[in-house]
């Protein structure tokens, strides 16, 4: 096989550490399976590795930052390149928070009760005034989270309003936007979805089961510290809506070849979208590998597929 | 969907039930992978604790290791004595005379850098819950050392001359009244790392003078003495007393890191059980780098070199003084080193440094984050600033980046009604002008709540999350 595959990882996102795994691992798997593969970071050199490489696939898996948000997509496209993943256009929608969750709302699909504010807004209009409003409105718990992140970063559950401010700060170290919006207590399940040619396909739906209680950076990434079900141990008739809402909140956002939506399941069994990942994570605790192969498929085929998928655009 | 399905429960790792549990805190962290960033070139890291080593004979050193090779390879490469080669031993005593040490050979002991002998140490002397007693903030590589043996770490607070006599003897009889095993206290008297202060000698006599009176054994730990930027190297407390102190002492900081050649200078009863433990944990020290290390102390003007390291720092430090005189703001307050590597920051109360790292990477700028440098949370408004490894340039840069990300901080802190300010300048000392007395840390808080001594952050409070030395 004489496809050249440039996996593009690092960056110089909060996330970079992540994508540096994420690339290493999917590059071992696309080895095994025949494929050329350079692994580069982020730097001077791309565009002419880009250009003299004879027409690779170029996979961006960076995540956070320019990797999510749509810039380094937009200059791949300006290369002409053809690579795996969604758009730069549908990128800058579905990594914005503020933007992708209404969008996929508008589907019909649940979504939090949220507000997402530029930290400048309770500057110009009073901090206190603003939160007391918000959590009125919102009500407690809350999640407060950066609108462009991932990782769990910058993300803090508020259960006192005395600890609004801080968990307000926390997010804006992240960003200029932060979302707050009602914790929505349930079963978290991650699904993965995949195009083929036949359209896009959900994968079984993960249940996540943090040892700690909380699914934040250390229980991501920290092998032992999340117990994950594949298939989520939920009905049948529950774990399909899942899976609708995540094909929902792919087209929605006009996403291609692979993303993975976050929700959270209601003790009644009611699927709620919290957000969409255009890079999702392929480290060895992440979720995406996890789903594939409970679903019985080996997740180098499915790099492969991927790879041949964007081969033949 | 058509898919076979199996249900699969897993936690990603099969030998979770298998580990001890002394490996429970090892686990991801959102901190170190913003390191991640600070390796690229864009990012001006003022974290790391890596010597500046561009400037060694690298032509001299590859010729000196060449011939090595070709006339004693046999030699050189093969296994050796568990104390270290005779050689090197006798030339680490001639190092350790430039701070007054009187050292026999046969009580010196070699090591994989310093770093694997106080794991020795650690592992000699200290049973689960036994106490160790280290500066507020300490070392972050020693503290992960004495988690791993499961020790008990109560932080003795520091002032401007470092560890303070009265707080130690005030800790260690705590502590026994309390029933508990107290084995040493650690302490970095030169440059301390992280806060970048040095005992006056006085001070070193007060401390033997309490180790003495309260039956404590010292473990000084040694690499930054022989780089005094505007003094010169003081008596090691080893040279106070050759039998209430086990010496750590390095090549890493004097000459280079890789080759990882450290040492200990012990009692000898100490020594023969460190022996005994070195043959257990490597069978002996790398012994083509003791040979390489003899080598260069042979034929190279070393102590000339160091002049040259102490120069080269000296415009660093500079530089990051000046840097941080001209960007950060007056609430801000950090450590003058008179040598060494580290500065240590305290910022205005109710910033936390933690907390900063991520606006800090986006700016571009990174450093070590308080609280690393604790065992017990403490230290999250102080941050570690190295200056010993990027360019003076760079170092000024990373200064105003800094003073950026406090400026944006202290507006955001603003808006969401926290009254702390950048502009309150509470004294012109800077660093230790924060509340200090005694001991630090809720551990002996809890030991003794009536204790004259309030535990308390000291402006020298520093935490890493990396392991560098």
């Amino acid at each position: 096989m004489d496809t050249t595959v440039i996996i593009l990882s690092g960056g110089l996102s909060h996330e970079r550490e992540i994508s540096l795994h994420s690339g290493h691992r999917v590059s071992e798997e696309l080895r095994g399976h025949g494929f050329t593969v350079v692994e580069t970071d982020l730097q001077g050199n791309l565009i002419e590795l880009i250009k003299e490489s004879d027409h690779p696939i170029v996979f961006p898996l960076l995540h956070g930052g320019s990797g999510e948000d749509g810039a380094v997509r937009e200059v791949l496209e300006l290369l002409d390149a053809t690579y795996i993943g969604s758009s730069a256009a549908s990128c800058r929608v579905s990594f914005d928070k503020a933007i992708a969750v209404p969008l996929v709302a508008q589907t019909g699909v649940r979504t939090p009760k949220r507000v997402v504010l530029p930290h400048d807004m309770f500057r110009d209009l009073g901090a206190s005034t603003l939160l007391d409003l918000i959590s009125t409105k919102l009500g407690l718990p809350l999640i407060v989270k950066p609108t462009m992140s991932g990782s769990a970063l910058g993300y803090t559950k508020v259960t006192s309003l005395d600890d609004l401010p801080g968990a307000m700060v926390l997010a804006y170290s992240f960003g200029r936007v932060a979302v707050i919006e009602e914790f929505i207590e349930g079963t978290e399940v991650a699904v993965p979805v995949v195009d083929y040619a036949d359209g896009p396909r959900a994968y079984p739906p993960v249940e996540i089961r943090p040892n700690s209680g909380v699914y934040d950076f250390e229980a991501r990434y920290t092998p032992g510290a999340t117990d994950f079900i594949s298939p989520a141990d939920l009905p049948e008739s529950t774990l399909d809506a899942c899976r609708a809402v995540a094909l929902a909140g792919h087209r929605a956002l006009g996403l291609r070849d692979l993303s993975r939506a976050d929700i959270i399941v209601t003790p009644e069994g009611e699927p709620v979208f919290l957000e969409m990942s255009v890079a999702p994570g392929m480290t060895d605790t992440s979720v995406l590998p996890l789903s594939i192969e409970s679903a019985g498929e080996s997740f180098a085929d499915v790099l492969a597929h991927l790879v041949r998928q964007a081969a033949e655009r | 969907m058509g898919v076979p399905e199996k249900r699969r429960e897993t936690n990603l790792d099969m030998y979770s039930d298998a580990y001890a549990e002394r490996t429970s805190g090892m686990v991801a962290s959102a901190v170190r992978s913003l390191f991640s960033v600070a390796n690229r070139p864009e990012v001006v890291s003022l974290a790391g604790g890596m010597p500046n080593i561009a400037d060694l004979p690298l032509d001299s050193i590859s010729d000196s290791v060449a011939a090595l090779i070709r006339e004693h390879g046999p030699k050189v490469m093969q296994y050796g004595a568990a104390q270290g080669e005779p050689r090197i031993r006798e030339q680490i005593c001639d190092v350790m005379a430039l701070e007054g040490i009187t050292g026999d050979p046969d009580d010196v002991v070699v090591s994989c850098g310093s770093q694997q002998m106080l794991d020795l140490v650690t592992r000699t002397f200290i049973d689960p819950g036994d106490v160790i007693l280290a500066e507020a903030p300490s070392y972050v590589g020693a503290l992960g050392t004495f988690r791993a043996y499961q020790a008990q770490v109560i932080h003795v607070a520091m002032d401007e001359h470092g560890l303070e006599p009265e707080a130690l003897r005030h800790a260690v009889l705590t502590c026994r009244a309390q029933g508990k095993s107290v084995k040493f206290v650690y302490t970095i008297p030169n440059f301390n790392n992280p806060t970048g202060l040095t005992q006056t000698l006085e001070r070193r006599r007060e401390i033997l003078a309490v180790a003495e009176e309260v039956d404590l054994l010292i473990v000084e730990d040694n690499p930054y003495g022989l780089l005094g930027i505007d003094i010169d190297p003081l008596p090691a407390i080893r040279s106070l007393d050759s039998e209430r102190v086990i010496y750590l002492g390095s090549f890493s900081k004097t000459f280079a890191p890789g080759f990882r050649v450290g040492w200990a200078l012990a009692p000898g009863p100490v020594k023969d059980k460190l022996i005994l433990g070195q043959e257990a944990a490597t069978l002996c020290p790398p012994v083509f780098s003791q040979f390489a290390i003899s080598t260069y102390l042979e034929t190279w003007d070393w102590q000339g070199q160091i002049v040259k390291f102490r120069q080269m720092y000296r415009e660093r430090r500079d530089a990051m003084l000046r840097g941080l005189d001209d960007h950060m703001p007056v609430a801000a307050t950090w450590t003058k080193p008179q040598g060494g590597f580290f500065v240590w920051m305290t910022l205005p109360e109710g910033f936390d440094s933690q907390q900063l790292l991520a606006r800090a990477v986006t700016h571009r700028v990174a450093y070590v984050p308080g609280d690393a440098f604790y065992i017990d949370g403490l230290g999250t408004r102080n941050m570690r600033l190295s200056y010993c490894f990027p360019t003076p340039e760079q170092i000024y840069e990373g200064t105003r980046r800094l003073g950026e990300v406090l400026k944006e901080e202290a507006e955001l802190r603003q808006t969401f009604g926290f009254v702390d300010s950048l502009d309150n300048k509470s004294t012109s000392t800077p660093a230790l002008d924060s509340p200090s007395t005694g001991i630090t840390g809720p551990s002996l808080e809890s030991l003794s709540p009536t204790s004259p001594v309030a535990p308390s952050e000291t402006g020298a409070t520093a935490s890493s999350h990396r392991t560098d030395h």
